[in-house]
């Protein structure tokens, strides 16, 4: 029986970006279906009701969501391929901890960032700086963050590569001059088909704030 | 060799508390290091430098932080018996789910309630009962979360049962009149000795709310 896969994302979302690369990853036919988050559809609603939030990986009939939440599923569910997460326990609690770190502190400070004024953007700025360092003593000197092959942690990150043009522009600082490992590794990323096809252009997104801003209210 | 566990936690941590329950269920024997989070030892930034906080599982001399990832770490590791989480994928993406439920959105309210005054108060009690209800129609007329069988979510909920007198207490509102299935499903659990043994004193715990609301100035 054929699968039939269905994801709810919206293009700028850097956690619908996780749930697409995976599924690139794994070379799954997915239908795209790109949601209005100001005008929520049914289905995004039936599908998620208690946050009514994308991404929704939809696998024959049955939501999943939560874009990590998403990506463990879609690693569980087609584990032949593109292996990832790793299969040592502690490993992949590392993995687990990493992603995590990424969604409790990148979110806050980029947001002050790109929908933030005056002060709220320097303190902003300074706080995604530290959260970058860290990031990046992470990293070290490896290919991508869980060794030489790319995986959970990597694709928890990367979606945010495609909003770092916005943020330096907003903020006035320059992301690779603070943390050059974290632009080669973003760099390295980007060659693989799957990360390519699940980001958007930076100028896309840049171009796209003020617009957003208007639609959330903020001026 | 015998496996050498030990768990840095704080006696009235709801997230110390899921570990705990976790390591009774798989009958792991461990060393508890009773640890304060608001005094950073270096024991403590050692093996949390990132978060410095408690729990903290070490396991062979290395550390697993964040209590859902601790979970899943320990059935992973001590897969022979009990597993907390189900082996379907689509299950456990559910069960995942709800446990980032409660600490995305539970987790605020549930602390709020009794730790703030005034609007801030009113607020966190408003949005604590629209949690609480989300999760009774969620267990529905089941034994437990996962069905049958006492698992992560259970776990994961059960860790804030010491917090519920302290919530109702200072939230005027009672769980046994508003949310029965709820309070049925704690008895249920409380019959397991892995939650009893776990658990802190109500009693206590609403000493110490007392003293943290001084703390945080909302006495």
């Amino acid at each position: 029986m054929a699968d039939e896969v269905i994801l709810l994302s919206y293009w700028p979302s850097m956690f619908g970006m996780r749930a697409m690369i995976a599924l690139e990853e794994k070379n799954i036919k997915f239908d795209y279906r790109e949601q209005d988050l100001f005008n929520k559809s049914q289905i995004l609603i039936e599908t998620n009701p208690v946050h009514k939030k994308i991404p929704v990986l939809i696998h024959n009939g049955k939501p999943i969501c939560e874009s990590l939440i998403v990506v463990e599923y879609i690693d569980e569910t087609w584990p032949g391929e593109n292996q990832l997460l790793p299969s040592d326990p502690y490993q992949r609690a590392q993995a687990k901890f990493w992603a995590d770190y990424i969604d409790k502190k990148v979110n806050g400070p980029t947001r002050l960032i790109w929908a933030g004024k005056g002060e709220e953007i320097e303190a902003g700025k300074k706080e995604f700086i530290e959260v970058l360092k860290t990031l990046e003593t992470e990293l070290g000197d490896k290919t991508y963050f869980g060794g030489e092959t790319f995986g959970f942690v990597d694709i928890a990150f990367i979606g945010f590569y495609s909003w770092f043009d916005a943020y330096e522009k907003l903020a006035s600082f320059s992301i690779e001059a603070e943390c050059p490992k974290v632009i080669a590794w973003a760099k390295r990323c980007l060659k693989r088909e799957s990360v390519a096809k699940s980001l958007p252009d930076s100028d896309k997104v840049t171009k796209y704030i003020p617009e957003l801003k208007k639609r959330l209210g903020i001026e | 060799m015998a496996d050498e566990v030990s768990l840095l936690d704080y006696w009235p941590s709801m997230f110390g508390m899921r570990t705990k329950m976790a390591l009774a269920e798989k009958g792991v024997a461990y060393e508890y290091v009773e640890t304060d989070p608001w005094v950073k030892t270096p024991l403590l930034i050692e093996m949390n430098p990132i978060h410095k906080k408690i729990p903290v599982l070490i396991h062979k001399g290395k550390p697993i932080c964040e209590s859902l990832i601790q979970l899943e770490y320990i059935d992973e590791v001590w897969s022979g018996t009990y597993p907390m989480l189900p082996s379907d994928p689509y299950q456990k993406a559910q069960a995942r789910f709800w446990a980032d439920f409660i600490d995305k959105k539970f987790y605020d309210p549930s602390w709020k309630v009794w730790g703030t005054k005034g609007e801030d108060q009113v607020a966190a009690k408003k949005e604590l009962l629209e949690h609480f209800k989300t999760l009774e129609t969620e267990l529905g007329d089941k034994t437990y979360y996962g069905g049958e069988v006492f698992g992560f979510v259970d776990i994961a909920l059960m860790g804030y049962y010491s917090w519920f007198k302290a919530m109702e207490k200072f939230g005027e509102f009672s769980i046994e009149t508003e949310f029965p299935k709820l309070n049925e499903w704690t008895k249920r659990c409380l019959k397991r000795e892995s939650v009893v043994k776990a658990i802190a004193d109500s009693d206590k715990i609403i000493e110490y709310a007392y003293a943290l609301r001084k703390k945080f100035g909302a006495e």
